[in-house]
């Protein structure tokens, strides 16, 4: 308790530089958390994606379609127990940045997502409805879609003006699910193309297999890829968790940069923080070596040292992670479409207090071993 | 004489200056009783810090023994060393050296912590000795709530509360107006006549070094004849 109190009461004695240096911390440990949490949210959809789904696209490259038939093949294959399909639309709805995902998928397409739930009247609703269209929780949280409500998409891939009305709103079966896509009949697409409006009808996006046992992943998707090989349209099948990655792929950079810049962030107030307890060090180096002459060893000093850096990082480390939950939530909003799942994850947390306690010791170590080294009748003329 | 609480035999101590060695103390033997109260006195650079510093167990001699109680404490480790000091001797500083953090009663109860003692042992035994010099009233003060002759007084029971062997004062009243002076030099000059405590006080000043009953002159590091023995005031 001595000790505690002595800590204490040292880490405050030069108020403005303390609270100068737990406000440095507070921000290092959120921006710290906020970036990692940035990162983690990239990743989000390929961590939330099955390794029992397989996603089946054109081999030369996702903007090519794959014949309809191609279901009915993937389905005889040994290992596949369902296969639906689904075409990225691309459309607008009112101005280009009310940006979100809209799907043209078979019938049989949430069968393979047991991951969204969708009450059975309104699946019944949707089904019976050529024009219906289901949307996400998130989605219709965000425009104030109601079911009944008309939505008009304007057609980018597909152009024209598309008509739907909602028939169903689902939820995620939990919070990792991003629910801020839309989905309708490919029929109802297919039958419009049909009339002539914009790319050739019968065509897949991409087709996705239920199979019976993920460890069979790799030997199912050579079995379905040999089914097309030296076809028109050869196809390239990989796990939904490898195609989500190949998304992420794209941005390794941008975010091996957001991962080295968070880790940065720490190493500067690491810096600020040991340079702060030198100070105080310096400034104290004849009350130090009062302490010593009076019979204290090294260890009591190195305490007191490594207790007051350690009670500072806590004090702006606890700031720093009791704010990185309201910021997150902040970020959330203001990212939008871009970041639909943005959640501090536990991990995330424990990072950010471990580093904060890390922090309190490395900053503390150099202070606390000059001052051990310090002899008593040079520290005792110290004047600062 | 009385038994000599502490016996220096060829005490030797330089410092290095760049390439330069200066010595400070050469070849110094003198003995110290048990119940003295001894001024060591000299011009600035004569070696009687250093001396004090030795004596306390604060520096380190180039050579010969310096014995106190018994004990040759030149061949004792920085570890043994400090638990000596916690043990034995109590510190009175010029500029008092009291922790700013603390109030008059935490520090005198700082060198306890060092001891066996329980912590109600130990805040009974602070609040008498604070009781004894005449602070009671400012025992939840922090030393820059108290004038200089009050830190002082405080900082005298800091060295006296765990009861050591032996006080060392370094220039205790050199910070202190003449009457804040007097006080201090009457109360260490109470702690040797009525408790018997065996004080050694650096002073340049020969009004503080008549409170003493002997004072040894130092000139260049050298003793500067005998003992000069004082009758007390």
């Amino acid at each position: 308790m001595y000790l505690l109190r002595m800590v204490l009461k040292n880490a405050f004695r030069h108020r403005l530089r303390t609270t100068l240096t737990v406000a440095g911390l507070a921000v290092a440990v959120l921006s710290f958390g906020l970036l990692r949490t940035v990162v983690d949210a990239w990743y989000a959809g390929a961590a939330s994606a099955s390794n029992a789904r397989l996603i089946t696209r054109n081999s030369i490259s996702l903007v090519f379609p794959q014949p309809r038939s191609y279901q009915a093949r993937i389905r005889s294959v040994e290992g596949v127990a369902e296969v639906a399909y689904s075409n990225w639309f691309g459309g607008i709805y009112k101005d280009p940045k009310n940006f979100f995902a809209q799907f043209a998928v078979s019938d049989n397409y949430l069968n393979l997502y047991p991951e969204f739930v969708l009450p059975d009247d309104q699946r019944l609703a949707w089904q019976r409805d050529r024009m219906g269209a289901l949307v996400g929780r998130q989605l219709a949280d965000q425009f104030g879609f109601k079911i009944g409500d008309p939505l008009a998409l304007r057609g980018t891939i597909y152009g024209g003006t598309w008509e739907f009305v909602v028939r169903g709103i689902f939820d995620g079966v939990d919070d990792t699910r991003v629910t801020r896509q839309m989905l309708f009949h490919w029929d109802y697409l297919n039958e419009t193309l049909r009339k002539g409006a914009g790319p050739r009808p019968d065509q897949v996006g991409v087709y996705i297999s239920v199979i019976d046992h993920p460890d069979d992943a790799a030997t199912i998707s050579r079995r379905i890829d040999a089914v097309f090989r030296n076809s028109l349209a050869e196809t390239l099948t990989e796990t939904e968790q490898a195609f989500q990655l190949g998304f992420v792929a794209m941005s390794d950079q941008i975010i091996a940069a957001i991962r080295v810049i968070s880790n940065v962030v720490i190493l500067i107030i690491l810096a600020v923080t040991a340079n702060t307890m030198a100070m105080s060090a310096r400034e104290r180096t004849a009350e130090y070596a009062t302490l010593k002459a009076l019979g204290f060893g090294p260890g009591f000093l190195a305490l007191l040292i490594v207790g007051e850096s350690l009670a500072i990082c806590a004090i702006g480390g606890g700031l720093g992670l009791a704010l990185t939950g309201p910021a997150a939530e902040g970020f959330r909003q203001a990212a939008g479409n871009v970041l639909p799942i943005f959640n501090v994850s536990n991990e995330t947390v424990a990072l950010q207090a471990a580093s904060a306690l890390a922090v309190g010791v490395l900053a503390a170590i150099v202070p606390a071993i000059q001052t051990a080294r310090v002899r008593i009748v040079d520290g005792l003329r110290a004047i600062v | 004489m009385a038994q000599p609480l502490i016996e220096i035999r060829n005490l030797r101590k330089a410092y290095r200056r760049g390439e330069q060695i200066v010595p400070v103390l050469t070849d110094i033997s003198l003995d110290i009783a048990t119940g003295d109260f001894t001024a060591l006195m000299g011009p600035s650079g004569s070696g009687k810090s250093t001396l004090l510093n030795l004596i306390a167990g604060i520096d380190k001699p180039d050579g010969g023994t310096l014995a106190v109680g018994g004990l040759d404490i030149t061949q004792l480790s920085e570890g043994q060393l400090a638990g000596w000091r916690a043990a034995h001797i109590g510190f009175v500083f010029q500029f008092y050296n009291l922790m700013p953090v603390l109030t008059a009663f935490e520090n005198v109860e700082l060198p306890l912590l060092l001891t066996g003692l329980s912590r109600s042992q130990r805040r009974d035994r602070t609040a008498m000795t604070l009781d004894m010099l005449g602070l009671s009233d400012r025992m939840d003060h922090y030393p820059n709530e108290l004038s200089g002759g009050q830190q002082q007084r405080v900082a005298i029971a800091r060295a006296i509360v765990s009861d050591p062997t032996l006080i060392v004062a370094d220039e205790p009243t050199g910070d202190l107006d003449r009457r804040s002076a007097a006080e201090v030099l009457s109360m260490l000059q109470r702690l040797n006549q009525e408790i018997g405590k065996t004080i050694v006080m650096v002073t340049h000043d020969a009004n503080a070094a008549r409170a003493a009953r002997a004072i040894i002159h130092l000139d260049k590091g050298e003793l500067g004849g005998v003992p000069e023995l004082q009758t007390q005031l």
